[in-house]
């Protein structure tokens, strides 16, 4: 099987310090990779990387591209690369609010996505706007409401509406259940869950919450000062910690 | 190494394992907990992991699962040998291959028991409706109150989410099967039922390695044992 995504010695600096250096990984279709690290440990420098937000100084990201195989982003142009981001593609800011366009309608967000990719007809993409409302469970009367008029909860489940309405292969998750209450974080877990094994999805997940990428991730990157210091099966990372950073880790939070 | 026929026939085999912890915030400390550690499981077959508490019955049993880490040896399951494995092999066994009953129960909150014990089953692609009919047989079975089925297991009582672990350990066939206590904590009319349920597997074939505190219950489904004592480091001097 080819790898949907091929990371080789990935690097990024800002001036003299470090972002993030020497990552390397493939990233299989269907599979779920957390990434996890304290703040400042160049998870989500990696994760803009990755994902064509920020040019990395070295460094090759190979993509499985539809048409073409396997393709480096990096190298790849402009507008190839913007076409990615809107097709196989896809990225869940942190807040919503960075994800969304908060002055056009809940319908308008996600039919939006459709229109990018060249959808014209007015009653499919109404439908498949209420389809995919549905499918991440906000009603079919708030369609035409602006998502400033949304809860934080609902709004990041709008986000991933929109984001997977054009049913990208890769999606890259920043945070995707900080700032959320538990209870709500609880529901997004299982949202995600179902739509990955539904959709095939792979992801690439930043967080610092151990106890989501034990529940969401088949893998597990740990990294600390832009290195990647250990990686495997999430479970083994988490249960038995070969890096004394991950021990250290691991050991601090109450319960994962 | 001899592929005979007998070697072959072995859906559990482990050999040399070792295993050692560095603790590396306590002044790197080597704690050496395992060597030489070897067993093999036949399919139908299914054998007690016994010894003293601390002697390594779990620690075992994690490494063929594959949460943690041999620092020596083979672990064949199926052929797959977890101690060498990358990540999405072990992922593929464990989904087709190698069920895992633990004590604990980790679930999404707020997910309905039903989707928990389906859960598998739509991981390996069965049909949703064929999961849950199969689910709720298995509730059932272990006797969870149909009215809780809607609910999440996480506000259950003990036995209660260990009868749902069971149920989803239970859920697909899986050839090879791992139980760390499986009767600890259930009443007498539901430790027959697992009992019942892991004879079933060892008629369908399956290879069973398990930990049991209930020696009734350890008589009556295994075959024989293995004393893991035997595969403690010596001390050192």
């Amino acid at each position: 099987m080819t790898p949907l995504l091929q990371v080789r010695g990935i690097e990024k600096r800002y001036g003299a310090r470090i972002g993030c250096a020497d990552v390397d990984f493939d990233l299989y279709p269907g599979e779920v990779m957390g990434i996890v690290g304290e703040s400042g440990s160049g998870k989500s420098t990696l994760l803009n990387c990755l994902a064509g937000h920020l040019k990395p100084d070295a460094g090759q990201v190979i993509f499985d591209t539809r048409a073409d195989g396997p393709v480096d982003t990096v190298t790849m142009s402009e507008p190839a690369r913007r076409m990615l981001g809107r097709t196989d593609w896809a990225f869940v800011h942190q807040h919503a609010r960075d994800g969304l366009r908060m002055n056009v309608s809940a319908g308008g967000n996600i039919g939006e996505r459709l229109m990018a990719v060249g959808a014209r007809h007015y009653g499919d993409i109404r439908a498949r706007a209420v389809d995919w409302l549905d499918r991440v469970e906000i009603a079919e009367n708030r369609v035409d409401d602006r998502p400033s008029a949304f809860s934080g909860g609902m709004q990041q489940r709008l986000q991933i509406a929109r984001n997977l309405v054009t049913e990208p292969r890769l999606v890259f998750m920043d945070e995707p259940t900080g700032g959320l209450d538990v209870s709500v974080q609880a529901r997004l877990l299982d949202l995600l869950r179902g739509l990955v094994r539904q959709m095939g999805l792979s992801a690439l997940i930043v967080t610092h919450d151990l106890a989501v990428v034990r529940l969401l991730a088949d893998r597990l990157m740990v990294m600390k000062d832009g290195h990647v210091v250990e990686s495997g099966l999430t479970d083994q990372v988490l249960d038995d910690p070969q890096h004394a950073y991950t021990q250290l880790l691991v050991s601090s939070v109450l319960q994962v | 190494m001899s592929i005979s026929g007998e070697k072959k026939s072995a859906m559990i085999d482990l050999s040399g394992v070792a295993k050692s912890f560095v603790l590396h915030n306590q002044g790197g400390a080597v704690i050496p907990v395992m060597a030489g550690a070897g067993l093999r499981v036949a399919p139908g077959e299914c054998v007690a992991l016994t010894g003293a508490s601390g002697a390594g019955k779990s620690t075992l049993m994690r490494m063929i699962y594959g949460n943690y880490r041999a620092n020596a040896g083979r672990i064949l399951v199926g052929g797959t040998d977890v101690a060498r494995a990358e990540p999405r092999d072990i992922i593929a066994l464990r989904r087709e291959v190698l069920g895992y009953v633990s004590q604990f129960l980790r679930v999404v909150p707020r997910v309905p028991t039903l989707d928990v014990v389906a859960e598998p089953l739509l991981a390996l692609g069965v049909d949703e409706e064929k999961a849950r009919v199969r689910a709720a047989e298995l509730l059932a079975r272990l006797n969870i109150p149909e009215r809780l089925w809607s609910l999440s297991p996480t506000t259950f009582s003990g036995g209660e989410q260990q009868r749902v672990n069971i149920a989803r350990g239970f859920a697909h066939d899986y050839p090879a099967l791992l139980l760390d206590e499986p009767t600890a904590s259930l009443d007498p009319v539901n430790r027959a039922v697992v009992l019942e349920l892991i004879e079933a597997a060892k008629a369908r074939g399956a290879a069973i390695v398990g930990i049991f505190h209930d020696d009734a219950a350890r008589a009556r489904v295994c075959d024989r044992e293995a004393d893991v004592s035997a595969f403690t480091p010596q001390a050192a001097a």
